[in-house]
């Protein structure tokens, strides 16, 4: 018992050997995040830094205490506490008071992670846990936009379509390249997709659930668009606006909360669009990415139930 | 048979929310403000121990078939009672707890309370059972709504603590989290001192 690290491990295959293991891959998934996290220093200087500097600060410290508390190993050089504050600092808005973002962060690790026993047991997306509770919370401070550069208030491309002040909207190249109003790093499609891409390369990621995801978001706005007469530029607003990309490539691809299945993750990323499209047009706010995931992560395990492969040779079930 | 204990039983050891978790429904919803939390307590109190009184002395005359309808039935009458003294006396707090008065009809820890408690057992240790239930009820209600009033409204009993509170403990999440932290709580204590008492 005492050492167990020098004991032969005697185990059942695959007996694959690979030098992937949790903290690579959490490092991997900051790394694919630095292009946002440049382009959010650039659009919201310091105001992002504090932001961010806060969340990951009181995700290591919260990951800390509570796996002390609750007599676990402690396991902060894993860096997923690291990325939990970052991907919570990158949907929250660059004007939040330090002290909620502090509080958002601690909630995501202790009641999204540890208290449903830890990485690998959470049920939800622990950095969505963390802003839904501030959203609900602190509606306010939680949806005060500003500008990039000057930090005067401002609308975000959404909450203008839902608004209908359509004439006030920023072009779609600003769009892109994130020159608009909106959380930390959620601006700039362009720094997004390169670290979604490096992503999929590296095969971290399946690109199901992104593609899928994205897919129908695109599908259903352009359908919406084409029959409301709005033109091409409706569909691809909803692609690059809002948390969308960042949700699709980051958060709905979690690891931990996402459907193993091929099938299952098609499923949840058809799913994840519907309801965003669902929530953009017809709900209350103009944002929909992180309840929907939310709620896909709850049906996750009914997913991965129905789409079971079949035994190889097993007879087909008729339920 | 020892009044003491029917008495003390439903603070702690068997308390019907936080031990045996019953009458959920209520507990989560009205919970939002301590005033609530204590307006919900004492008509509950009242409604639990008059039926008790009242299945205990009737115990051997309600037929066992039937024996939920009558019990129904007399909740009821003491129910709608309290509702009407409430609507005439306290408006305000009639207001504020809505549906969840009449609810008390429904509600399994009265019920629990005549079918495994009244209908067994003669009239004092009935009464005691119900003042201890009904007094561990209310105190367990007034955990959870003062931690919910402070955190989420800022403001205990109706007096400002703090301006900046978070909205989402006086939503229903902010109820279950709260359930969920002192039922916690209390469970970690209780592993505590069986385990002392073990070693």
């Amino acid at each position: 018992m005492a050492n167990k690290d020098n004991l032969l491990v005697v185990s059942s295959s695959p007996h694959i050997h690979s030098s992937n293991n949790v903290s690579n891959s959490m490092r991997d998934v900051i790394v694919a995040l630095i292009p946002a996290l440049i382009a959010a220093l650039y659009y919201f200087h310091f105001a992002a830094l504090k932001v961010i500097v806060t969340c990951i600060v009181v995700a290591i410290i919260s990951e800390y205490i509570s796996q002390k508390m609750m007599k676990r190993d402690i396991t902060i050089k894993d860096s997923s506490a690291i990325l939990t504050g970052l991907l919570l600092a990158f949907c929250l808005p660059p004007s939040i008071p330090l002290w909620i973002a502090a509080i958002g962060s601690a909630v995501a690790i202790i009641i999204g992670k540890q208290m449903f026993g830890g990485l690998g047991n959470n049920i939800f997306n622990p950095a969505l846990i963390g802003r839904g509770f501030l959203l609900a919370s602190w509606p306010v401070a939680m949806t005060n936009w500003t500008a990039p550069f000057d930090g005067v208030t401002t609308a975000t491309p959404l909450g203008m379509i839902k608004e209908s002040v359509v004439q006030e909207l920023p072009s779609i190249s600003q769009l892109f390249m994130g020159n608009i109003g909106g959380c930390i790093g959620e601006t700039s499609a362009l720094a997004l997709i390169i670290g979604g891409l490096y992503l999929l390369v590296k095969g971290h990621i399946d690109w199901r659930i992104p593609f899928s995801y994205l897919g129908t978001v695109f599908a259903l706005t352009a359908i919406v668009g084409v029959a409301n007469g709005e033109g091409s530029w409706f569909p691809l607003y909803h692609l690059f606006a809002g948390g969308l990309l960042l949700g699709a490539f980051f958060m709905a691809t979690d690891w931990v909360t996402s459907p193993i299945t091929k099938k299952g993750r098609i499923i949840f990323g058809i799913g994840c669009g519907l309801l965003t499209v669902l929530i953009r047009l017809k709900g209350g706010f103009p944002e929909g990415v992180c309840y929907s995931i939310l709620l896909m992560n709850m049906v996750t395990p009914l997913i991965d139930r129905y789409t079971k492969a079949r035994v190889l040779g097993g007879v087909r079930q008729h339920a | 048979m020892n009044l003491g204990k029917e008495f003390s039983k439903g603070i702690l050891s068997e308390n019907p929310l936080f031990r045996l978790t019953l009458g959920m429904c209520p507990s989560l919803a009205i919970t939002t403000s301590v005033f609530n939390g204590l307006g919900m307590g004492i008509a509950f109190t009242v409604v639990l121990l008059a039926s008790n009184i009242v299945i205990s002395l009737l115990r051997k005359v309600i037929p066992d078939s039937i024996r939920i309808p009558c019990y129904i039935v007399i909740i009821a009458t003491f129910v709608t009672m309290i509702e009407m003294i409430m609507h005439a006396f306290t408006p305000e707090l009639f207001e504020s707890l809505g549906i969840f008065i009449p609810l008390i009809v429904v509600n399994c820890i009265i019920l629990g309370r005549a079918e495994a408690f009244a209908n067994k057992n003669s009239l004092a240790p009935s009464i005691m059972d119900a003042l201890g239930m009904g007094l561990g009820y209310t105190l367990a209600l007034l955990v959870v709504s003062t931690f919910r009033e402070i955190l989420g409204a800022g403001t205990f009993l109706g007096y400002a603590i703090f301006g900046q509170s978070a909205l989402i403990m006086i939503l229903p999440p902010g109820a279950f989290i709260t359930l969920g932290c002192v039922l916690a709580f209390l469970n970690k204590i209780q592993n505590r001192t069986k385990h002392s008492v073990n070693s």
